[in-house]
């Protein structure tokens, strides 16, 4: 459904996305990890057209979407949802509000500047909102909330767009544990519920193993690993962040049952 | 949780948003109806009070360009001629406009330091330092002028303090406004090493909000060197003083006032280019970095 073909990014002298090529047959979950800079998010990016490819093909369901332009181009971000690092919301609008920009593509500029969407369409949001259990803060604004809860908006509203692909740019990394685990179930839901292509970029091996179908590792824009999570040995993750013998995943892994394997490693030292 | 609306059954949530949704929407029409109404409303007051009319006399609306045009289309042999006259008087207007926008900026610094919130050196001035401003920025520049004229006598002097006077008034309001979103870390960074406030101001705070001046300050020069010809109509020199004797001397002249149009509209048109450029180095830093790297 989704091909990649050969896919190259260049800034300046900098080659961010290097000849990368992925080929997704069904919806599945797919998670991307790579040291900061390996060019995850700017592969991302150009999925969702915020970034012009340098080179290169992106085919979803047998269109190429790399060269649309004006209303082709807007229809196909809002068949891509994206969800930011930073949630990326109008912070002083209100959560239903947020959560119905997701159709904005079928809204004219007129009806968005009088702030007039389909009363459907607002139902719509506020059961969006109850299934991600945020219901209780619709009328709030978007600011007013913490960030696992903005967060969670965020994913709402990629909901409310219906989108073939959902595109999560490091969703938790802003986030506590607590409220990384939440958002984390959420994407997973969105597939396992709704059927949806989700591409997740992840900075935990821990996080990316236990939710993804797939693991796509990049070093310097280059795919230098692409299995499935048993695959994904410590080896493996050495290769992917250069790391030498000294690199330990517990070390740094923000998953709470982490914990448990830390401490008796933690005794001895 | 102190929150109870969050734990609201969803029945209630959703009905209590639909109506907030329809009250909004409510005062939403409310108040573009208002807006008609007064739009409406206000220009018939004018139009009423108008001794011409609007509509009797908007087919004549360009009747005055269409004359200075087709005068200077029939003379335009004489224009680059007409170019180099004025461009001493034009020279003129651009010192005065630049003169008084450094006074004026510089004052303009110090000031809206003394009347932002957090960084104030005594923060009970504020009021008294933007009350300041706001006098400035209030009487109009041809009014001291006039009166600057009047005591000193005509030339670019009297214009040039009667231009800085208004810089100060509204480049610190602007200043002060960019000194709000600067980050106060690095002025506190330094208070902890004991620096004074001038101290503190120039390292701390100056860093951060100069581009934002300069290009504040940037804008501010083409406004003043389009004030600094119109106070050439009162008595203060520059180009503006031809503009009025091309123009009030009617017909026949219209060749000369044109000329000076064109020389006005391209020295606003150089200095935009060249602040947009000088803006962008600032603000990107300069293009010599790129290429090293």
């Amino acid at each position: 459904m989704l091909n990649i073909e050969n896919l190259t990014k260049i800034f300046g002298a900098n080659t961010a996305v290097d000849n990368v090529s992925i080929k997704v047959d069904k919806p599945m979950m797919i998670g991307v990890i790579g040291a900061s800079g390996a060019g995850k998010s700017t592969m991302l990016r150009m999925l969702n057209r915020l970034e012009d490819a340098s080179s290169g093909r992106i085919v979803f369901d047998g269109q190429d979407v790399t060269g649309l332009q004006g209303a082709d181009k807007r229809r196909w971000q809002a068949d891509c949802a994206m969800i930011f690092q930073q949630f990326n919301l109008v912070p002083r609008m209100d959560v239903v509000s947020n959560v119905l920009h997701g159709t904005l593509n079928k809204r004219s500029t007129a009806a968005t500047l009088f702030n007039l969407y389909p009363t459907s369409d607002i139902h719509r949001a506020l059961d969006i909102l109850e299934r991600l259990g945020i219901a209780g803060h619709a009328a709030k604004r978007a600011e007013a909330l913490s960030g696992g809860q903005q967060q969670r908006v965020a994913i709402a509203r990629a909901v409310m767009q219906n989108p073939k692909i959902v595109l999560a740019d490091e969703p938790i990394a802003s986030l506590d544990p607590m409220n990384a685990q939440i958002v984390m179930d959420d994407l997973r839901r969105l597939h396992d519920e709704d059927g949806r292509l989700v591409i997740a970029n992840l900075h935990t091996l821990d996080t990316a193993r236990r939710y993804c179908d797939r693991v796509i590792g990049m070093r310097h824009g280059r795919v230098v690993f692409d299995g499935t999570p048993d695959q994904l040995t410590t080896g493996a993750a050495r290769d992917i962040y250069g790391a030498d013998a000294s690199f330990s995943e517990a070390a740094t892994s923000t998953s709470i049952e982490a914990l448990n394997t830390q401490r008796p490693a933690a005794v001895p030292a | 949780m102190a929150d109870l609306t969050a734990d609201a059954p969803i029945a209630d949530i959703r009905t209590h948003y639909l109506e907030m949704t329809r009250r909004r929407r409510t005062y939403s029409a409310i108040m573009l109806a208002v807006f008609v109404a007064l739009m409406v409303a206000g220009f018939r007051t004018a139009d009423d009070r108008n001794a011409g009319g609007f509509f009797d006399g908007m087919h004549r609306l360009f009747d005055f360009p269409a004359e200075v045009l087709g005068e200077a289309g029939q003379k335009l042999a004489e224009m680059p001629a007409h170019f180099v006259t004025f461009l001493p008087s034009l020279i003129e207007t651009i010192n005065i406009a630049g003169a008084s926008t450094l006074l004026g900026a510089m004052a303009a610094i110090v000031l809206s330091l003394l009347s932002t919130r957090g960084l104030a050196r005594w923060p009970r001035l504020i009021p008294l330092f933007r009350r300041l401003m706001d006098i400035t920025r209030a009487i109009p520049e041809i009014v001291i002028a006039l009166i600057l004229i009047f005591i000193l006598g005509g030339g670019p002097v009297p214009a040039m303090i009667a231009i800085s006077l208004h810089t100060v008034g509204a480049l610190g309001k602007l200043f002060s406004e960019v000194n709000e979103n600067a980050s106060l870390k690095p002025v506190e960074g330094l208070q902890s090493v004991g620096a004074s406030w001038s101290q503190r101001m120039i390292l701390g705070v100056l860093p951060q909000v100069m581009p934002n001046f300069l290009s504040y300050a940037l804008l501010r020069f083409e406004v003043n060197i389009r004030a600094s010809a119109i106070l050439g109509f009162v008595g203060a020199g520059g180009i503006g003083y031809e503009l009025k004797n091309a123009m009030s001397w009617g017909k026949g002249q219209y060749d000369e006032a044109a000329a000076i149009f064109i020389l006005l509209f391209a020295t606003i048109v150089i200095v935009d280019q060249l602040s947009s450029e000088v803006r962008h180095r600032l603000t990107h830093g300069a293009k010599l970095k790129e290429a090293t790297q």
